[in-house]
């Protein structure tokens, strides 16, 4: 299949569709709006089911009902509208079905705007609605990036029975750049060991997420923890660049990520020698190779859109053993590679105390720039 | 000439319905309307099509009771679930049993929507104008004046608002094919009530649509009533206020005699 030019919401959903997507349900909110309005049109064409909800909270449920029948479903919103689903996304993992979510994220709290961002990090990796679970997040940098995540998320999401989140901002929804989509799949009528279709022929199936003996109910929970365990030792995904002989590694995932790379490229030409590692799942999210590469490296830089939600994750992994210094903007704001390769410089040239907060020193830093 | 008179079943225990003890209260109807959906699904043959939705409140374990497939929704949410489901499979039965707080308090958007877009499932709503589970606290159908724990002098109308109908209010809706409101308070109307939900299934088996039927019943725990006088309280004070009618019965089951 050839190169085309594709927007990242409307690559994500045809993706999707090629994956086997039996069926999406979705409210409409920007800047994902493309991905439903593109299954708007695709899915009836194909006799598949495409349902525009009353509300994100609705949508999650009928995600949820839809799943419970062995189809591979999905949904689809940004920040405020994934909020709203948090509820849905707990009952799903606490009933161990396969569903698909696409979050691109937007400017908040609140209502915030919608201009690209990255502030659902810890809504999503360590949230995901109460109780103890962990979804899978994948997190694509590009459009092409963003078509082979949404492929593999439906085969993780059928292989653990578990939600996989492919977590973009707005930027990645909104650009258009060549990609390549897949072949189409053929939808497999899958007989879910499982899945409630009426009981005809067999005993019946209940599917649901309650236990109301505590003591079952923490087998539940173990069963969820083995099952992560699994996982974290076997789905691990990210991408390094220029990592071979850094001193210093810069860390961002999605576009904060590839802005970076840009940054990392630049100070390269200026013989620094950084490297750039980009999670690719930030859950789980890449604790060992963070703190194998402390004993090479002097020094990191955490680069996010967000208030340093990732950088807590990163601090976790190097625990001390070298400085670790973080760049965020915030509320919408994308950086602009320059204002990495300024903090590259400066973490090069000028000595970080390992015991600073990274956090702090940023906003000072970031309160000198704007005076 | 044989001498004994010939034996005829004229009443047993649904297959569609588990030996299961229920853990309802003494007195308390839900297990009557577990028990005439059981009947209906037994004797329209669905029990190996139907996949029921349970809700959040008393009725949360009704998939212990009613033996079909189920799943079990997350509070209020029950008509969402059974729309992914019924848009999955859409030659099976969805039903929905949801109470009075599920549904016409934190689910009364996804009910009002189900209903709009006539949403081929049925939904068996359990009035009883109070919160059972959660030990009697006003629901969105307590009635004026009514003393439950969280209106301990009773439902003030200036401070608290009206109880909601429900069954009219969806009835408003194209999308609704079958819409009526009865009651469990004694054996004429539970006979009644059972051709109701045979009705509210043929609507879906015939695709003509949204279709619910409201069942007033009894909690004689929090009303602080022994069961007779809890039945008695459905007649005398809750049937002036939610009315036993068809309030909208879509024209093609008028060849439907069940």
């Amino acid at each position: 299949m050839a190169k085309e030019l594709l927007k990242g919401n409307e690559a994500i959903a045809e993706a999707a569709i090629r994956s086997g997507l039996e069926a999406y349900f979705g409210y409409p909110i920007t800047p994902q709006t493309e991905l439903l309005e593109w299954l708007s049109r695709r899915m009836p064409e194909l006799g598949r089911t495409f349902l525009q909800a009353e509300s994100e909270l609705a949508a999650i449920n009928m995600v949820y009902g839809a799943a419970c029948t062995g189809a591979r479903v999905m949904t689809s919103s940004s920040s405020p509208g994934i909020s709203l689903m948090m509820e849905g996304i707990s009952y799903i993992a606490g009933t161990e079905i396969p569903v698909v979510l696409v979050d691109v994220m937007r400017g908040g709290p609140g209502l915030g705007n919608i201009a690209p961002a990255q502030g659902d990090y810890n809504q999503i990796v360590h949230g995901g609605g109460h109780g103890d679970f962990h979804p899978i997040v994948l997190a694509p940098a590009s459009v092409q990036e963003s078509i082979d995540l949404t492929v593999e998320a439906f085969d993780l999401a059928d292989k653990y029975r578990a939600i996989v989140v492919v977590l973009i901002d707005g930027s990645i929804g909104q650009m258009m750049e060549p990609a390549e989509l897949p072949p189409m799949q053929p939808i497999q009528k899958r007989n879910q060991e499982w899945a409630v279709t009426g009981a005809k022929d067999r005993e019946r199936r209940i599917l649901s997420s309650i236990y109301i003996d505590p003591e079952d109910e923490e087998v539940i929970n173990f069963r969820l923890l083995e099952r992560w365990n699994e996982i974290e030792a076997n789905e691990l995904r990210y991408k390094e660049y220029f990592m071979e002989d850094a001193e210093l590694v810069v860390i961002g995932f999605g576009t904060a990520g590839r802005v970076a790379l840009s940054a990392v490229r630049a100070a390269r030409s200026e013989g620094i020698p950084v490297g750039l590692l980009r999670p690719i799942t930030v859950s789980p999210f890449p604790y060992a190779r963070i703190k194998e590469q402390t004993e090479l490296a002097c020094g990191m830089l955490v680069v996010e859109m967000n208030s340093g939600q990732m950088l807590q994750d990163v601090l976790a992994a190097v625990g001390g053993k070298i400085p670790v210094e973080f760049y965020g903007r915030m509320g919408g704001v994308v950086p602009l590679p320059d204002e990495i390769l300024a903090e590259i410089r400066r973490l090069c040239y000028e000595p970080v105390a390992p015991s600073a907060n990274p956090r702090i020193s940023w906003m000072n830093r970031m309160n000198i720039t704007k005076n | 000439m044989g001498l004994n008179p010939p034996v005829e079943t004229v009443y047993k225990r649904p297959e569609t319905l588990t030996q299961t003890a229920t853990h309802y209260c003494p007195g308390c109807t839900h297990g009557v309307a577990h028990r005439l959906v059981a009947e209906v699904m037994e004797e329209m043959n669905l029990q190996e099509k139907t996949i029921g939705v349970a809700s959040v409140g008393c009725s949360v374990f009704a998939y212990n009771y009613i033996d079909c497939d189920f799943v079990e929704a997350a509070h209020g949410r029950a008509p969402a679930m059974a729309t992914g489901i019924k848009r999955l499979l859409p030659d099976r039965i969805v039903f929905t049993y949801q109470g009075d707080g599920d549904l016409a308090s934190i689910g009364m958007a996804e009910i009002v929507h189900a209903a709009a877009r006539g949403e081929n499932i049925t939904t068996i709503f359990i009035n009883n104008a109070i919160y059972g589970m959660t030990g009697g606290q006003m629901a969105p159908t307590t009635l004026p004046g009514q003393i439950t724990t969280s209106s301990p002098t009773g439902r003030d109308i200036e401070q608290a608002g009206f109880p909601i109908r429900t069954a009219e209010m969806l009835a408003t809706l194209d999308g609704a094919g079958y819409i009526a409101r009865r009651s469990l308070h004694d054996p004429k109307n539970i006979r009644k009530a059972k051709k109701s939900i045979r009705l509210a299934f043929e609507t879906q088996q015939r695709g003509l649509g949204f279709s619910m039927v409201e069942l007033l019943s009894t909690c004689p725990t929090n009303w602080g009533l022994n069961p007779i006088e809890a039945l008695q309280w459905i007649e005398e004070r809750m049937i002036p206020v939610y009315p036993l009618e068809d309030f909208k019965v879509s024209p093609a089951l008028s060849q439907v005699r069940v």
